[in-house]
């Protein structure tokens, strides 16, 4: 595609990166075919065609108002365009480009300020948020207005299971605890703790990390991503200098994430090259399970009937590879068939905060083709997809990995 | 010369100066405010279609989402005599749904319901906005498809291929869009809604429906198709044979079709085409070939056997030098996602392309194609061809780069230079795509100016102020004239007759 990006932009690494994506596109209008916010509303402007071109017209001088941001706002960034794109072109880094370009033109509303503040200050932290996770269960029925999908998106309150010693293990690897998840579904990693020790593998979660970071970027604060990122790999570091095996990620929104850190800090001399090598060691958990034996697991599953929703990070971040039907029909497990798996489900972040009469719409088409095949449980492998769709799902939501311990199997 | 009264509208409309603000008023007093885009920065990604070279800005864009918003529409249009260009998937390579800076762009994107599926007669009723691969999803449970499929059949949408009566891989076999649909039902340009064609499959009358289809927007707004399902083979097959050199794998070609096989698909990748495409899909094409034939013959069991026994002998036959037969369902498709994807994956080693689609009798292809290699270095510019070659329609894809000045002119000459190749070898400037806005000028070498003349009495017939897409598919004999003066053809000007401006 022709460009003309303003010479004020044209030489920035992002007014690069920019032309480079823009000009691989030759507006075929494939992605609009799989594009979820498309195919709901039918307008160019809500497709990834359409807001390339949103996005190339800020590029080229023009200034944009709220309605630019309003279908920038209204894309899940599930990047399921980018693999049905013939031509390569990046989409989610073009977008991030021109959220932060939107965000420093166009003031937000009040209402839209503070609650994205509120995302960024408070979920980023996992102590805040297990603070106002447990005031939230405590005023549930206070959460009104802005607030009000708060109230159906919070899940119950979870016991925590024991974290294995695994002090006989010869391997090491590490996992990421993120923000939400230890607060909101904390089994999840105890639960991989367990199978990896009984693998021979201690898994070990440096306290020091957090947030992916995953939530500043989509909300266009990508300084403040690059600051988590930094914080992660510190974090990490002595673990990997001691022969830590990989970086383990049991939700895949954040795999996408952590996989893109050797992108996001490439202008950063200090961090450039062991981001790399972070995002080398990446590896979505269903991988890591893959390359082990599992034949000692033994049939768990008895043809119990499983529907799988595989989260758009899985599907579509080219670094990550999704394992997880294979496993669970290795462990016994009967996979029902869903259609449309391409599609969000709307979870995608803060999206089903931000965006609830979308995310509804696309949660509801979503537990229809999930629950056809009249499943017993309903598993995924991304945090935010878990709560979205537990919130209004009619059997059990559980991470895929719950499936794997017999106890909490049967 | 006079011009016919229907031209005449026509270059009225193009040259028209409509109070914008006015329309914008009149539209809003009858249609809900936010199906009306007329800000500059809600336009702007209307300005194209597939065809990404040509852009214009429309004056103001409709997204209705209901039959009656398209006919208030129509009808505030044609009370003003504002032009009205009816826009589907937006994935059309010939410009046929460029907006004009002074005319409404109606987009039937949000009519997006398939509407009924009757099995007994094997019947779908769908909206326009449905997308072509929708329809044999949908039905695919039932053991049926819809058989037209377009290279962009993942995304483009009936009313489109209605529009442009587009073919795809498997026409050689199963036809175009107008011979697998039975009823249209389309909105005048008065804003009525009219029904053509029937559930049986013949009407008395003219062929209203085979004139409809095809007529590239001209004649009305399709809002309504019922489509034809086939059952789906039992079982299809593909042989991909490699060709060291481009003749024999032309030659290939018409050797299929003579030995009395009809595929259901006889395609061609040549080099710089297996090559990028190789890079999207890994279909582990072999990427040193000159040029590979994909061929598919689908039937039962029996009838596969026998045909892709014979196709694989006629193409040892004809100098193959690697033949590869699909083994299940899963490797047919990564044979063909390669073909299909082969397009848009050319933004991989060319900023932009441009994209032929002439169509030339079978025994030229080898002729034709060493035609335009000679061509492509006289233009230096590169070449990749991908194409159906079956039915003889090549799509050669120019790669150019519209950052650099001047090579988006000097790549449209070197397409009509194409195109009028094609023509010199008896076939035509068009085979699926359209003319569009794209190829309107080498209908003027095509047609001589009485048969234009009576394309235009159609459009008269159907649209006597010329609202519906002007400056589209059929020249006016004015601009015929005005082409032939920048464009001597062999010494002689056509249209001698024609007074010069």
């Amino acid at each position: 595609m022709q460009t003309s990006i303003i010479p004020q932009l044209r030489n920035t690494p992002d007014g690069e990166e920019a032309d480079r994506i823009l000009r691989a596109c030759t507006h075929c209008g494939f992605c609009t075919a799989t594009c979820p916010t498309y195919q709901l509303l039918g307008d160019e402007r809500d497709s990834p065609r359409g807001r390339i071109y949103l996005i190339k017209q800020v590029l080229e001088g023009e200034t944009p108002t709220q309605k630019t941001q309003t279908h920038l706002d209204r894309c899940l960034t599930c990047r399921a365009c980018e693999t049905t794109c013939p031509s390569g072109v990046e989409y989610a880094k073009l977008a991030d480009i021109g959220r932060d370009l939107v965000e420093q033109q166009v003031e937000r509303p009040m209402h839209e300020r503070v609650i994205r503040w509120l995302l960024r200050h408070i979920v980023a932290y996992r102590n805040r948020f297990a603070f106002f996770f447990a005031l939230g269960h405590i005023f549930k029925p206070l959460l009104v207005g802005p607030l009000a999908p708060l109230k159906q998106k919070m899940p119950p309150r979870r016991k925590a299971l024991a974290w294995p010693s695994a002090e006989n293990a010869q391997r090491t690897m590490i996992v990421l605890d993120g923000c939400v998840q230890p607060v909101a579904a904390p089994n999840t990693n105890a639960h991989a703790a367990r199978i990896f020790s009984e693998l021979g593998v201690r898994l070990i979660a440096p306290k020091a990390s957090g947030c992916c970071g995953a939530l500043s970027q989509h909300l266009a604060h990508r300084e403040e991503a690059d600051d988590f990122a930094r914080r992660n790999i510190d974090a990490w570091w002595p673990y990997i200098e001691d022969g830590a095996e990989a970086i383990v990620l049991t939700a895949s929104g954040c795999g996408a994430s952590v996989v893109e850190y050797g992108h996001m800090l490439r202008n950063d001399p200090a961090y450039a090259e062991k981001a790399a090598r972070v995002s080398e060691l990446a590896r979505d958990l269903s991988d890591v399970l893959a390359d082990e034996d599992l034949s000692q697991l033994g049939d768990l599953g008895h043809g119990r009937q499983v529907a799988y929703h595989p989260p758009c990070t899985l599907q579509n971040a080219p670094q990550l590879h999704d394992n997880v039907a294979e496993i669970l029909t290795q462990a016994g497990y009967q996979l029902t068939h869903v259609r449309d798996p391409h599609l969000c489900c709307g979870s995608a972040g803060t999206y089903s905060i931000l965006q609830p009469t979308m995310a509804n719409q696309l949660r509801e088409n979503k537990l229809a083709s999930l629950q056809a095949g009249d499943p017993d449980v309903i598993v995924t492998a991304n945090i935010g997809c878990q709560l979205h769709l537990e919130s209004a799902a009619g059997v059990p939501v559980r991470h895929w990995i719950e499936l794997l311990e017999p106890a909490a199997a049967a | 010369m006079a011009d016919t009264a229907s031209a005449d509208a026509a270059e009225q409309v193009l040259a028209s100066r409509p109070d914008k603000a006015q329309l914008i008023e009149k539209l809003v007093a009858k249609l809900p405010e936010h199906v009306i885009l007329h800000a500059e920065e809600d336009l702007r990604p209307f300005e194209c279609d597939g065809l990404s070279a040509y852009r214009v800005l429309p004056m103001i864009v409709v997204l209705p989402e209901t039959i009656e918003q398209v006919q208030i529409a129509m009808q505030v249009c044609y009370a003003n005599d504002v032009a009205v260009v009816a826009r589907g998937a937006g994935t059309g390579l010939s410009g046929g749904a460029l907006p004009m800076e002074n005319g409404v762009l109606l987009s039937l994107a949000k009519f997006k319901q398939i509407l009924d599926i009757d099995t007994a007669n094997r019947r779908a009723t769908v909206q326009p906005g449905v997308r072509n691969l929708a329809i044999s999803e949908a039905v695919s449970h039932l053991g049926l498809y819809y058989a037209p499929d377009p290279s962009s059949q993942i995304a483009c949408s009936i009313g489109g291929n209605v529009a442009e009566n587009s073919g795809g891989v498997h026409c050689l076999k199963y036809g175009l869009t107008t011979h697998n649909i039975v009823e249209l039902e389309i909105v005048t340009v008065e804003g009525e809604r009219m029904t053509i064609g029937s559930e049986a499959l013949d009407t008395p009358g003219y062929d209203l429906l085979a004139l409809m289809t095809g007529s590239e927007g001209l004649l009305g707004v399709i809002v309504q198709v019922v489509v034809k399902l086939l059952p789906k083979p039992e079982r299809a097959q593909v042989v991909l044979a490699a060709f060291d050199d481009v003749r024999k794998a032309g030659e290939a070609v018409a050797a299929i079709i003579q030995a009395g096989i009809i595929p259901a698909g006889l395609e061609m990748l040549d080099n710089p085409a297996i090559v990028a495409t190789e890079e999207f899909v890994h279909a582990d094409y072999p990427t040193e070939a000159a040029a590979i034939l994909l061929c598919e013959v689908d039937g039962t069991h029996a009838e596969v056997d026998e045909h892709i026994a014979d196709v694989r002998e006629v193409v040892e036959r004809e100098g193959a030098t690697e033949v590869r037969v699909s083994r299940d369902d899963a490797e047919r498709a990564i044979f063909w996602a390669g073909r299909k994807a082969a397009f848009p994956a050319m933004g991989r080693i060319s900023p932009d392309y441009y994209c032929m689609d002439g169509t030339i009798p079978r025994k030229a292809l080898a002729d034709v194609l060493i035609g335009i290699g000679e061509l492509s270095e006289k233009y230096g510019q590169r070449v990749a061809n991908v194409f159906h070659a079956g039915d003889g329609n090549l799509h050669p894809l120019i790669l150019y780069d519209a950052n650099i000045e001047g090579e988006l002119e000097r790549t449209e000459e070197f397409g009509g230079a194409i195109c009028e190749l094609c023509l010199e070898h008896g076939g035509t400037i068009t085979g699926e795509h359209g003319v569009g806005v794209e190829k309107i000028d080498q209908m003027c070498v095509q047609f001589p100016p009485d048969e234009l003349t009576q394309f235009h009495a159609v459009k008269q017939a159907f649209d006597s102020k010329g609202l519906l897409n002007p400056g589209k598919a059929v020249p006016t004999l004015h601009r015929c004239a005005e082409f032939g003066a920048m464009h001597v053809h062999n010494g002689e000007l056509p249209f001698p007759e024609l007074e010069r401006l």
